[in-house]
């Protein structure tokens, strides 16, 4: 494999061909942050707060679909970005209903840190309050839309991971939202092997262990790189 | 001519409010009103979400006692699921209950109604506060600054913080007790029971002297009491029977169970009455109907009716309020003295608890999916009674909520204690006064004297308590045409 030099923030970094600038980036130990990526599922860009700069373009690119190239100078953190990606965050917040006081992933949430990360202390754009509602109807498991970011990453983990492909996105535009099965209640759908996976990718309270109450929800979404690392050692034993 | 004095802010109560006080003809006071203006819609917004999340939500109504609510929405959901909860989680929910009355009470009694007791009803209002009370008693102030925090500590330990701690849920709690929690708790209850003797010993010798006036007029009047009564007809604040009692103390309908409570019961025992200027409704005894069947709930009637409390230093101070006011209680003046009398009797119930083995257990939690669709949880508030009622889809989504708070059950007995007092305080004027200067004037002690009317019962009314060191008083005397005959600000 080749090798590709470029310069991350002033930094010189050197990665393989076929890297991406966010994986670039990490191993440098440059950090960009991100909210539908996650290691061991296929990137998508859906969430564009993984945005840089690269100089010689007038577009942003998303990190984390973005190949390295040789020569190539990004900038992850620069005002632009920074403004960019605070409104990304106000965006998702004011177009749900994100209520962290009483939501069950409350402390373990990827939204609520990367609000703080971004230094997001009130949104500037007025609050939308959809009127969304919460399938419980699954056994074990509960949906509650207005908390869902639409980030895929429960779509994408059922289909590549798990290969029943339960859940899908349907609708456009502010009525976008994620469906089970052929948009039926997630309890009625016979392909859900009720294996927990999307509980478990999903980086906010939107997919929940039902009976859960504020802040218990306690997934690790970075379990799944260490279960394909696990499943792959063990498919390539002798 | 008809005339209306307004009391906009009432001062140190937990929430905001207003008097308004109506005059006649004569200048005398014909009726009195407590309105509350806030509008919270809880009942509206919890539907649709799913019935485990009500007590963290239900917990937000209120930062004096979210406990309350908590407790009352994990009693309902404990219904739902169908379940009996560990041994422990009761002892443990009961642990929070009783530190959530020490720290409300002590909060009521030292911080917003023992400045008017010991600085005086016509003090100035720039000094009648809690920093007024830490410079004219410090010994005291400090005492009830401690006991108060003494009840957020044990809170704190239990639940992993001091206000809305989402701990105790559908069938249990979410975490054991800490053996260095028990020892820290007993360290601190013998400095507790001495601040409240000496809140006690000090109470009872200004009802002797000058506070005799107010013990005997401060809304003394007959009616029902409710409250939950443990076995034995002991003090009960957490589960038990739910009785009913008049003001001989006789029992008004059967005991009906705290737990299990249905919607028909408690259908057929209240109904709740709305008047269009407030927002605070009406409960009252159905059978009754909204007059004769209005009651009151709190640290009062609890004690009123148990027969005793079970703890041998309360109950020395619980005969001698009823050597002050008969084995049924009508003041309403008392409900300090009887709040007082519930933070020794908590203190003495924790002392007893941390010594029952069964509290340290580590099997908290007992879980279940939805096996009832619609279930009453019943608890007592430091301020009275507190009635949460949920029905639910087959998947645990709720579908219609019911709240019936304590402090709107004494809504009816707020509104009697405010006539009865403005009627005592605020004298006739000149049969013929007209606008501007021939109005009576009221002194700016009586109207504070209407107003500790109201903190007599402590209400509370959402999460907010009145800025610290300011006293802001808007009265206006309106005509019955609507205007503004006289106007007094007060900051």
């Amino acid at each position: 494999m080749s090798v590709r030099t470029l310069r991350i923030d002033g930094r010189d970094v050197a990665s393989g061909e076929g890297t991406t600038v966010l994986e670039a980036a990490r191993d440098a130990g440059v950090a960009i942050p991100t909210l539908c990526h996650l290691e061991g599922l296929s990137p998508v860009a859906a969430c564009r707060l993984c945005l840089v700069e690269i100089e010689g373009s007038n577009k942003l690119q998303p990190a984390c679909i973005t190949p390295v190239s040789e020569g190539m100078v990004v900038h992850t953190a620069t005002p632009r970005l920074r403004e960019i990606r605070r409104t990304v965050i106000e965006l998702l917040f004011t177009e749900g209903n994100h209520v962290c006081a009483v939501c069950v992933a409350n402390g373990h949430c990827e939204l609520q840190d990367r609000a703080v990360d971004v230094g997001m202390d009130h949104a500037r754009l007025p609050y939308r309050f959809p009127d969304r509602p919460v399938d419980l109807s699954h056994q074990r498991f509960g949906l509650d839309h207005n908390r869902c970011i639409l980030c895929s990453r429960c779509v994408r983990v059922c289909d590549e991971v798990e290969g029943a492909h339960v859940w899908d996105m349907a609708w456009r535009g502010e009525h976008c939202r994620i469906i089970a099965g052929l948009d039926q209640p997630w309890g009625a759908v016979d392909a859900c092997t009720d294996c927990g996976k999307c509980v478990m990718v999903c980086p906010t309270g939107a997919l929940f262990h039902k009976g859960d109450s504020v802040a218990e929800k306690h997934e690790d979404p970075s379990r799944l790189a260490a279960l394909l690392q696990a499943r792959r050692a063990r498919q390539e034993a002798p | 001519m008809t005339r209306t004095i307004l009391i906009d802010p009432v001062t140190r109560i937990e929430g905001h409010a207003k008097i308004s006080i109506h005059l006649d003809a004569s200048g005398a006071v014909s009726t009195a009103h407590f309105h509350v203006g806030e509008f919270r819609g809880f009942e509206a917004f919890c539907v649709g979400r799913p019935f485990s999340e009500m007590a963290a939500i239900t917990a937000r109504i209120c930062g004096i006692c979210p406990v309350s609510h908590l407790l009352a929405a994990a009693k309902t959901g404990d219904q739902l699921l169908a379940v009996s909860i560990p041994p422990a989680a009761e002892r443990l929910r009961r642990l929070m209950n009783l530190a959530q009355i020490i720290q409300s009470h002590a909060l009521s009694f030292f911080h917003l109604s023992s400045p008017d007791f010991l600085l005086g009803w016509d003090s100035d209002p720039a000094q009648r506060n809690v920093f007024g009370l830490i410079a004219a008693d410090p010994e005291l102030a400090r005492g009830g600054i401690r006991l108060r925090q003494f009840g957020q500590a044990v809170i704190e330990r239990l639940g992993g913080r001091k206000i809305h701690p989402a701990w105790a849920v559908p069938g249990g709690v979410r975490s054991s007790m800490q053996p260095d929690d028990r020892d820290w708790i007993r360290s601190r209850l013998s400095e507790a029971v001495a601040t409240t003797q000496g809140a006690l010993e000090l109470f009872k010798r200004l009802l002797d002297g000058p506070l005799a006036a107010e013990a005997g007029d401060f809304g003394d009047f007959p009616s029902l009491f409710l409250a939950l009564v443990g076995p034995d007809d002991r003090w009960e604040h957490y589960g038990g029977q739910l009785r009913l009692i008049d003001s001989t103390g006789a029992p008004v309908g059967r005991d009906l169970p705290s737990d299990g409570l249905s919607p028909e019961q408690l259908d057929n025992l209240l109904a709740e009455a709305v008047e269009p200027w407030t927002y605070l409704k009406f409960p009252y005894h159905k059978p009754l109907g909204p007059e004769a069947g209005s009651y009151r709930v709190g640290p009062l009637a609890r004690l009123n009716v148990c027969e005793r409390i079970g703890h041998e230093r309360a109950d020395r101070e619980l005969l001698e309020l009823r050597q002050r006011g008969g084995r049924v209680v009508t003041s309403s003046f008392h409900y300090h003295l009887a709040r007082l009398i519930e933070i020794l009797a908590a203190l003495e119930a924790i002392e007893a608890l941390l010594d029952d083995p069964a509290l340290s257990d580590t099997h908290v939690r007992a879980h279940a999916g939805v096996n009832a669709r619609e279930a009453v949880g019943v608890s007592e508030a430091p301020r009275g009674t507190l009635f949460h009622h949920y029905r639910v889809d087959s998947g645990g989504l709720i579908e219609a909520v019911n709240l019936i708070i304590a402090t709107g059950q004494n809504n009816r007995a707020m509104n009697r204690t405010i006539t009865q007092i403005a009627r005592q305080h605020i004298q006739a004027g000149p049969a013929e006064a007209g606008p501007g200067d021939q109005l009576p004037e009221i002194a700016e002690g009586l109207l504070n004297r209407v107003e500790a009317g109201i903190r007599c019962f402590d209400p509370c009314l959402s999460c907010s308590t009145h800025a610290a060191g300011q006293m802001p008083l808007h009265v206006q005397l309106i005509g019955p045409e609507g205007e503004v005959l006289r106007e007094r600000w007060r900051d």
